[in-house]
């Protein structure tokens, strides 16, 4: 079964069309990447898929779930980690991970639940401070583990690596790699080029709400001539 | 350079969501204003009376003197009930009767009794103002009666010299009898019973309303709005509970709030006089009404703040958002202190209706008065309120507005209004 199929989506706010009929699939235990400038429609179409927009028109389909008829099903299976995303500030971490396990489980799973978050964030003994305390590292990391604990079959991550230092985006990027190795799908957005290349299995460029190439690193290395995928996204929007 | 810095924060704050509801309550407060009247013109308008002579001795022609030159008689004659139907008619304020024995028992040192039989139109404070000028009258009477001894070298007691009236006063109100008290009187006992929920349920609403709207516009500004919306828990779950959480803060802080009020309002007791005395008690079913009604406010109350948070940029402009809230909970309270829903004009009375919490807040006095149908009625508008207003709530989290706001014209020409990304 296919973990995301979109269709031809298309995205209107009010008169602006930010996603111009754009069509990718995601597999189980793949990492898909939405690559592109700012601006370029990755954080809608990821909203969209999130449950959090509104579909102008296409289709998405979660795990053979249609979007928006049965939104709440695919909530139970996803897991989205906004660019910008924080955490409520008056609670400690381990609070803040309680009370988002709250929604998906309890008892003995709950607990294992909770350890898996406090293993992904691996913030030790800060994880008993105020979110209010933490530096921005820390709550990114977090905020992956609240992601992540909740064993998505479908992990959105826009930017997870956004405003990390390198020792960070790294240990978020390994946390991500072995999170698919334990079969989640993650469909992730980025402007780093680099990052793409280094985690994606696959990848869209996408550029003014259109997906302008699609394939793996190699494949679209080789298509544009290029030595890296920055320089290929170049060449695909010219 | 200062004057750039005051031009940015003008322009910051100068902005059409925190003028508009500030004008639309400035018209609101205007025109409540100007439909609820000018106490002074009462003041000075003559009160209208029926006088029922029964006397016609030395006293009670000095009387009827004082009263025909001050006041507007709309009835003078000999029967009672004829001249409580005249008043009524008129719509007058109160029938004066001096029994046959009123003069001869003056001349017999005993005060003369003059019955008053009091209209009563309404429980407000501004209400009892036209009774208050009957009242005065009565004085001027008193003080008539009191030169004429004087000037007859009445070797009376100087005290009934000084006082040679006395007052029986029966009250009728929506239906009741009440005797022994008059309208300035009942209306400061009811003001007084009735004072504390106005202002409990102001309190309530300011504060639980302020949690509400505050928690959204953090939602947003702390950039948790999403994942909460992404969380496999039902919209209408996330909006009741933000009203139920935001409903137990305020009302822990109203009742810190109400400790310190009722040990203030405690230094204004008006009388010792027991309403139950005179068939105005509550019952248990009046209170459990109350508590309903208070309840149901509350929720309708929340269920609109929420509509409005949803508007809610962040923390500050939430700030703003809560005005409307209070401004509402101003009025009701007032409009419910100072004057009566029956004497009100139809339209203030529909907006006094439409604001779903001065339901509680007109609730004791309505059923002192046993008007069940207004407290009941109440209690059913506030709670489809509720529900009409969380149904808007729900539809607006499962809209874009709440992560996108509202698409400004210039996202036409290809630029994105406020908070939303591609």
């Amino acid at each position: 079964m296919k973990a995301v199929e979109v269709r031809e989506l298309v995205k209107d706010y009010g008169n602006f069309r930010a996603i111009k009929g754009i069509s990718f699939e995601v597999n189980e235990g793949e990492i898909f990447g939405l690559i592109g400038p700012n601006g370029a429609g990755k954080t809608t179409a990821l909203r969209t898929i999130a449950t959090l927009l509104q579909i102008t028109s296409g289709s998405i389909v979660v795990f053979g779930y249609e979007l928006p008829k049965q939104a709440g099903e695919v909530r139970k299976i996803i897991s989205y980690l906004p660019e910008e995303a924080g955490a409520y500030k008056n609670l400690t971490g381990k609070e803040y991970l309680n009370f988002i396990a709250k929604f998906f489980c309890e008892g003995e799973k709950f607990e294992n639940m909770i350890q898996r978050g406090l293993q992904i964030a691996n913030l030790g003994e800060r994880i008993n401070d105020k979110v209010d305390t933490y530096s921005k590292g820390m709550t990114r990391l977090l905020l992956v583990g609240r992601a992540l604990m909740v064993n998505p079959r479908l992990a959105i991550l826009d930017e997870p690596t956004t405003g990390l230092d390198v020792i960070n985006a790294q240990e978020v990027r390994r946390i991500i790699n072995s999170a698919v190795g334990a079969g989640v799908a993650v469909l992730l957005s980025s402007h780093n080029m680099l990052e793409v290349e280094l985690l994606c299995h696959r990848i869209a460029l996408i550029n003014d709400g259109r997906i302008v190439a699609s394939g793996t690193a190699e494949e679209l290395k080789k298509e544009y001539d290029a030595r890296n995928i920055e320089e290929a996204f170049v060449r695909a929007i010219k | 350079m200062i004057g750039n810095i005051i031009k940015k924060e003008f322009k910051e704050l100068f902005i059409l969501s925190t003028i508009l509801p500030i004008v639309v309550i400035a018209i609101v407060y205007g025109s409540v204003g100007q439909m609820i009247g000018n106490v002074g013109e009462t003041i000075k308008e003559k009160p209208v009376i029926g006088i029922v002579d029964m006397d016609a001795g030395n006293f009670s022609v000095v009387a009827m003197s004082v009263l025909t030159e001050n006041a507007k008689v709309v009835y003078n004659g000999t029967d009672t009930e004829e001249g409580l139907q005249e008043v009524r008619k008129e719509n007058g304020v109160a029938l004066l009767a001096i029994p046959a024995n009123f003069s001869q028992n003056i001349y017999d040192n005993r005060p003369g009794e003059i019955e008053i039989y009091w209209i009563m139109k309404g429980a407000g404070m501004m209400d009892s103002i036209s009774s208050g000028t009957v009242e005065g009258l009565i004085q001027a009477v008193n003080q008539e009666i009191s030169k004429m001894l004087i000037r007859q070298g009445s070797s009376s007691d100087p005290a009934l010299v000084l006082n040679p009236t006395t007052r029986v006063d029966t009250t009728f109100f929506k239906g009741k009898e009440i005797k022994g008290l008059s309208p300035s009187t009942l209306s400061n006992m009811l003001v007084s019973q009735s004072i504390v929920i106005p202002i409990v349920v102001m309190m309530l609403i300011i504060m639980a309303g302020a949690s509400v709207i505050s928690s959204m516009g953090l939602e947003k500004e702390n950039k948790t709005l999403e994942t909460l919306l992404t969380l496999p828990v039902r919209r209408s779950h996330i909006v009741i509970g933000k009203m139920v959480g935001s409903a137990l803060v305020g009302m822990i802080m109203a009742a810190i709030y109400m400790i310190g009020f009722s040990r203030y309002m405690t230094s204004f007791q008006f009388s010792d006089i027991n309403l139950a005395d005179f068939g105005l008690a509550l019952g248990m079913q009046d209170y459990l009404l109350i508590g309903i009604s208070l309840f149901v406010a509350l929720l309708a109350g929340l269920s609109l703040c929420i509509v409005l948070g949803t508007f809610a940029k962040n923390y500050r402009s939430a700030q703003a958002l809560v005005f409307p809230i209070t401004a509402l909970a101003l009025i009701s309270t007032f409009i419910v202190m100072f004057k009566d829903f029956d004497t009100i004009p139809a339209v203030l009375k529909i907006l006094v209706f439409a604001i779903p919490f001065s339901h509680p807040m007109m609730a004791i006095r309505a059923l002192m008065l046993d008007n069940y149908p207004l407290v009941i009625g109440g209690i059913a508008y506030a709670a489809v309120f509720t529900v009409a207003m969380v149904a808007v709530a729900v539809r607006i989290f499962n809209s874009d507005r709440l992560l996108t706001g509202s698409v400004r014209k210039r996202a036409a020409r290809g630029k994105l209004g406020w908070g939303f990304r591609r």
